[in-house]
Parts: C-alpha cells; sequence; structure tokens
C-alpha cells in the first residue's frame, strides 16, 4: 500500500517539477550593476587569523581618534563603553580625562529636568543625534548605522570597510543614466547599490596624529578600521588565546583516548 | 531485553545491594552502558555518531541554560542583551559561541547519524521504531534551532521568522489566521520573541525525552552493525563497557577538537553578517537565507515555481519541503530489500551516493539567489530527491541481486582480518 502510493505522490512531484523547468526562462534578467560592482580589498591587520594575532595599540589609539573627530559627527558607537578602551592601552587617570570630555543625558538632581552631565568612565559613546527622526532628518533621510558591530555586520567584514572609505570615486563614463548618483548621493563601487547617501568622509590630513604618523585617506581608513574590528569583537583576542589553550588540552585528552581504545581493543579483531 | 550471554549485574558491595533492591539504576546503566549490554564487535566508526549527538545535545542545554541566565526575550532589548553577553558576561562570549556552532555540530553529527542509517539499512525490520522516532527527533530539531534562530532579534532572526511562519499562509482559508496565532501578530514582534524563547528552551528536554524511547527502542534488538546480519551467539558481541565506551570516548575527542576550533578560531563562518544588524521589519535583507542546516530543504521550496493542478507554486513548495522530510516515515516500508547493510546491495549502492550529492547539491543550491543555474539544478536536485525514495528505491530493492553475505559477523570478521593478512603478506 505503501509503496503505489509513494509512487503516485512522487510522480506528483516530479510533474511540478518537470514543468516548472520547463516554465522558467534559463538566462537570467541582466544585472548591470553587478558589472560596476566591485569586491572589497583586502586589508592585513595585526588581529587577523589565528596565528598569534594581537592588537596593534597604536593603530587603534590612532583608529579611536579617526572615529571621535570624525565619524562620531554622524555615527554612534552604542555597545562600546569608555572603560572597554583600556584595551587600547589607556590608564585608568587617562580614560577619566577622555570619559569627561563628553556630555552624556541626565536628570538634574534637584528639579528632575532633562539635563548633561560629564561622562564617567561606565558611560557609554553618546549618540550624535537625539533619536532616529533626528539622525534622519539631518542626513538627508539617510539613517548612519551605529558602527559597534559594522565589521560583523556587513559581508567582507573589514576588507568591506576599509574599501568603502577608500572607495569613493566619480562614476565611470559608461556607467548607465539609472545607475548614476541622483542629488545627495555619492558614487562607490563598493557599496552594494553602487551609490551611497554618506558623503567621502575623510580628507588627507583631516586628524593630527599625536605619534607622528602621516594621516593619509588611506592610512586613517585602515586605522579607523582596526579601531571597528576592535569595537565590533573586544574579545577577539582573549578568544584566540583560550582556544590554543583548550585545543591544546583536547588534543592530549583525544591522544590518550585513542590510545586506550587501542589497548582495551588490542586482544578483539573487528 | 538482552542476548543471553549478557554478564548480569551483581552487585557486591553492600551499599549497591542496598541501592538495588530500593532504586536500581545502576542496574540500569550496568545493563543499557556497561558490561551488561552485548553489542556487535564490529561496528566501525559511523557508530559513533549516536552518542556524539548525545554529547552534543547536553552542551546545548547546558550552554543554553546559562545564556538564559542573561538573555532578555523582549524585542525593545533582546539584540542588545546578546552584545552584553558578548562584552560584559565572564566567558560570555564563548557561552554564546559554543551555543552558536554548537548547533551546528550537532546537526552535522545527526546528518551523518541519519545517512549512516540509509547506507547500512538501520531502518529495517526490527529497528522500525527507532527510526521513526529518529525522524521525530530530527523534525523537533528543526523547530527547536530555527526558533533558536529568531531570538538573537537581528535583521535573519526577525526575516527568518517571517520567511518561515509565513509558509503557513500558503495553505488557503486557514492559512493566513494560523499564521497569525503562531506569530501572536501580523508580524514576528514581541508576543514572537517570548513564545518562541519559551519553546525554545522547552523543545530541547522534550528532545531528551524523545531520544530516551530512541535508545529504549535500539536495546530491544540490540545495534545493527556493517554486515546488516544479526548477531547470532556470543563471539558475535563484546560488551558496551569497555570496548564501545573507549571508542565513543575518542570519537569524543575528535568531535569536541572540530567544535572547540570551530568556537574558537572561526565562530562566525556558518552565521549570516545580517544576523549583527537588530531587527529591522522596514528594511528587507538583501538575501534571506536559513543557517546551512536548512538549506537543502530551502531549495526543495524553492524549486517549484509553475502553478500545478489547482495548487499554486508556493503552496506545491510548501507540501514538497514537509514531504521531504515527511516521507522518511514511510522508508522502512518503501525499501522491501531484507539486505541491510549496502555493501551487499550493489545497485541500491549507487544510488545512496548520488542521494548524497544531491543533498550536498540541494544545500549549495539553496544558498544562492533566485537565479540561474541555481533554479534548474535546484529542480533537478528534487525530482531526483523524490525519485530516489519514492521511485527508484522501491523498483531497486525489488529487482536487486544482492552480493554473496558471510553467515555472520565472526565469520565477516575473520575472513576480512584474513585477507588484510593475506595482502600485507602478499606486498611483504
Amino acid at each position: 500500500m505503501v509503496r503505489p502510493l509513494g509512487f503516485l505522490v512522487g510522480l506528483g512531484f516530479i510533474t511540478a517539477l518537470v514543468l516548472a523547468i520547463l516554465t522558467t526562462p534559463l538566462s537570467n534578467e541582466p544585472n548591470v550593476a553587478h558589472e560596476f560592482h566591485k569586491h572589497p580589498k583586502h586589508l592585513k591587520l595585526a588581529s587577523d587569523g589565528i596565528l598569534l594575532p594581537h592588537w596593534d595599540q597604536a593603530q587603534l589609539q590612532r583608529g579611536m581618534q579617526v572615529y571621535k573627530e570624525v565619524c562620531s559627527a554622524c555615527h554612534s558607537l552604542h555597545h562600546v563603553a569608555f572603560r572597554d578602551i583600556a584595551d587600547l592601552g589607556y590608564t585608568e587617570g587617562q580614560i577619566k580625562t577622555f570619559a569627561k570630555g563628553f556630555q552624556v543625558p541626565s536628570i538634574n538632581p534637584d528639579t528632575g529636568e532633562p539635563a548633561t552631565r560629564d561622562g564617567l568612565p561606565s558611560d557609554y559613546f553618546p549618540s550624535p543625534y537625539a533619536n532616529e527622526v533626528a539622525a534622519r532628518a539631518a542626513n538627508n533621510n539617510a539613517l548612519p548605522p551605529d558602527l559597534s558591530l559594522i565589521t560583523k555586520a556587513r559581508e567582507g567584514g573589514k576588507d568591506y570597510v576599509y574599501s568603502l572609505l577608500t572607495g569613493f570615486q566619480n562614476p565611470p563614463a559608461n556607467l548607465p543614466a539609472d545607475l548614476k548618483p541622483g542629488t545627495g548621493l555619492h558614487y562607490n563601487p563598493y557599496f552594494a547599490n553602487l551609490n551611497l547617501a554618506m558623503a567621502p568622509p575623510l580628507t588627507e590630513g583631516q586628524v593630527t596624529y599625536a605619534d607622528g604618523t602621516k594621516a593619509t585617506v588611506d592610512q586613517m581608513s585602515k586605522d579607523v578600521t582596526a579601531f571597528l574590528v576592535w569595537t565590533a569583537e573586544p574579545k577577539l583576542i582573549k578568544r584566540i588565546q583560550v582556544g590554543y589553550a583548550v585545543f591544546g588540552f583536547l588534543l592530549i585528552f583525544t591522544v590518550l583516548t585513542y590510545l586506550s581504545y587501542r589497548n582495551i581493543w588490542a586482544d578483539k579483531k573487528h | 531485553m538482552s542476548f543471553p550471554w549478557a554478564k548480569p549485574y551483581e552487585p557486591q558491595h553492600p551499599l549497591m545491594k542496598w541501592m538495588d533492591e530500593k532504586l536500581p539504576i545502576p542496574r540500569l546503566v550496568y545493563n543499557a552502558t556497561g558490561p551488561g549490554y552485548p553489542v556487535p564487535r564490529n561496528l566501525n566508526y559511523f557508530w559513533n555518531f549516536g552518542v556524539l549527538a548525545g554529547a552534543a545535545l547536553m552542551i546545548q542545554i547546558i550552554t543554553g541554560i546559562v545564556l538564559a541566565m542573561h538573555y532578555a526575550a523582549n524585542a525593545g532589548v533582546a539584540f542588545n542583551s546578546v552584545e552584553h553577553i558578548m562584552r560584559d558576561v565572564n566567558a560570555g562570549w564563548f557561552i554564546r559561541y559554543a551555543h552558536m556552532n554548537g548547533a551546528s555540530m550537532f546537526f552535522i553529527v545527526v546528518y551523518l547519524h541519519i545517512f549512516r542509517g540509509l547506507y547500512y539499512g538501520s531502518y529495517k525490520a526490527p529497528r522500525e521504531m527507532v527510526w521513526l522516532l529518529g525522524v521525530v527527533i530530527f523534525l523537533l530539531m528543526m523547530a527547536t534551532a530555527f526558533m533558536g534562530y529568531v531570538l538573537p532579534w537581528g535583521q535573519m532572526s526577525f526575516w527568518g521568522a517571517q520567511v518561515i511562519t509565513g509558509f503557513f499562509s500558503a495553505i488557503p482559508v486557514v492559512g493566513e489566521p494560523v499564521r497569525e496565532w503562531l506569530l501572536g501578530g501580523f508580524v514576528p514582534d514581541n508576543a514572537t520573541l517570548n513564545r518562541f524563547f519559551s519553546l525554545h528552551y522547552l523543545l530541547p528536554f522534550v528532545i531528551l525525552g524523545v531520544i530516551i524511547l530512541h535508545i529504549w527502542a535500539l536495546h530491544i534488538p540490540g545495534s545493527s552493525n556493517p554486515t546488516g546480519i544479526e548477531v547470532k551467539d556470543e563471539q558475535d558481541t563484546v560488551p558496551f563497557h569497555p570496548y564501545y565506551t573507549a571508542k565513543d570516548g575518542f570519537g569524543v575527542g575528535v568531535f569536541l577538537l572540530i567544535f572547540v576550533a570551530l568556537t574558537f578560531f572561526s565562530p562566525n563562518t556558518l552565521g549570516h553578517a545580517d544576523n549583527y544588524i537588530p531587527a529591522n521589519s522596514l528594511s528587507t535583507p538583501a538575501h534571506i537565507v536559513p543557517e546551512w542546516y536548512f538549506l537543502p530543504f530551502y531549495a526543495i521550496l524553492k524549486a517549484f515555481t509553475f502553478n500545478f493542478l489547482w495548487i499554486d507554486a508556493k503552496l506545491w513548495g510548501v507540501i514538497a519541503m514537509f514531504a521531504s522530510i515527511a516521507l522518511l516515515f514511510f522508508l522502512p516500508w518503501l525499501d522491501s530489500s531484507p539486505i541491510k547493510s549496502s555493501n551487499y546491495r550493489p545497485l541500491y549502492r549507487i544510488f545512496f551516493w548520488i542521494l548524497v550529492a544531491d543533498v550536498l547539491l540541494l544545500g549549495w543550491c539553496g544558498m544562492q539567489p533566485a537565479e540561474q543555474p541555481w533554479v534548474i539544478l535546484s529542480q533537478l536536485g528534487a525530482i531526483y530527491y523524490f525519485a530516489h525514495f519514492l521511485v527508484i528505491l522501491p523498483i531497486v530493492s525489488r529487482i536487486e541481486r544482492p552480493l554473496p553475505m558471510p553467515n555472520s559477523i565472526t565469520e565477516a570478521v575473520l575472513a576480512k582480518h584474513a585477507t588484510d593478512a593475506s595482502s600485507a603478506s602478499a606486498t611483504a
């Protein structure tokens, strides 16, 4: 009973699929944007890979400076607290001073009115806008995304962020009219639909690095991307280090279990 | 039940004797996974995967319970609470990555376990009930994994919930009300997240219960083995402990090494970047893709693009997707061949390996956008999938001439060693 019924059901599905094949065109709709879209450039950082990665603290400090002086005008960093930047090599005193430089939302303790106060190490980086409506109003109706997780939240990760920052250019001459950047949009072949609301954010010499590094667009892009790799996963280096210990322990465990398995089965043909 | 030569449990210590009279748990363990449970002596490494699936479930339950201590199932804060676990909870990043990748490891070992069953005919009499319960476990796992993926409340969580609950709206008349009832609203929202969290916590314990039945049903006839010949006498078997506890111990070691490498060195490889963007009902991701372990079924769903008879393409896809799993319930009766092991089934063995390639192809197609050649490949893949189980298998099992088989497990083992020895002496 099962077999004849199953046979009929199977024939039903197969017929529906054969008809689907016959009625589906074999060619794709041409996608012109694909031809202009570029794959991200590779960015090599000290925190890459699993062979002894580490945080390049000098680079992260420069990257944070770029974030603070440039990106933070529009982009928030919700998940990062001032206390977290101890990872970047700052002392407790430096963190307190750094936090003090920010005004964070608060309540007037006497009147209960909304107010602001100096930042504390336990505070999070404040948002540039009070809410989404304010953010869109200030940015031609585009919403600048939060950057805390950006290197994990985009295909291509850090490579994509670095490529996007350095990828602004004039549209190629053969770009079809409907793909040309409209008002308030900027051509960038690394962006999914080629035109992006963010204007090129970095210009040569825009920040002055304390360590004397020359602030080219490429250098600042690398530095801020490295910083954003850290904000996306502050526990990345620790994770790899713990991984070595756990893997090593389990490797010994597995060798021992293999030897005891061979030993127990030694006199048994199987 | 066990074989007559099973070693009886004889407690020596007075405390164990006392315990055995009051609550004979040591007896149960002794007879189920101890020296009192005889097992075929010729099991290969593919028989490790049942224990590994159990280990994976335990890892998921333990890490999951710890995560639930820090996670908040509320649409307003769920995403941030996951980031709180990643950044502020002691070793929270480890627990969360272990749970994320533990789900993938669970599916990897369960898929190998299922394909082991398909190759060696483990679903055949007298083990049909073991197989049926296994399919129930697989379905429960899929439901649990889907709801778990919704909990971080990222973009893929939200849109995955939207798409998967959308399957129900393909059902005529009652579909849309059923979908709203499942979601607790018109779109996935706080009500959805809360009930998914509740069920995601409940279902693993239901799985655990069905696993106990699965093992119970297995212990009635005992394990199958690579020859597919049933145990005949004592020399065909070895006691579970220490022989298979040792072998499973080694298997668990290898499993943990792979699991740990994934968790610590590449934890996001099997995930989607979009799930690190908070859920947003106003912004649809460019490609909505389920987790890798659902991809073959997703490809089957998308393969149906033609309104055939009075059923539209979407409903065909949904029915076919559910049917692709439901047909496994009928497998013991679709395959009428009395030969269990594919080692002695020259024809079925070919189709088995085509099925493996087909499922991998469907998985690959499931990942791709709805463009050619992926559409036609998933259509051809889906045709083979249904043809394999519903057409080819019943015919093959009727016309196939099996290879000569040994008389017993021991004879097969000794023959193997004889050829090994002769080929070794020939090369020497």
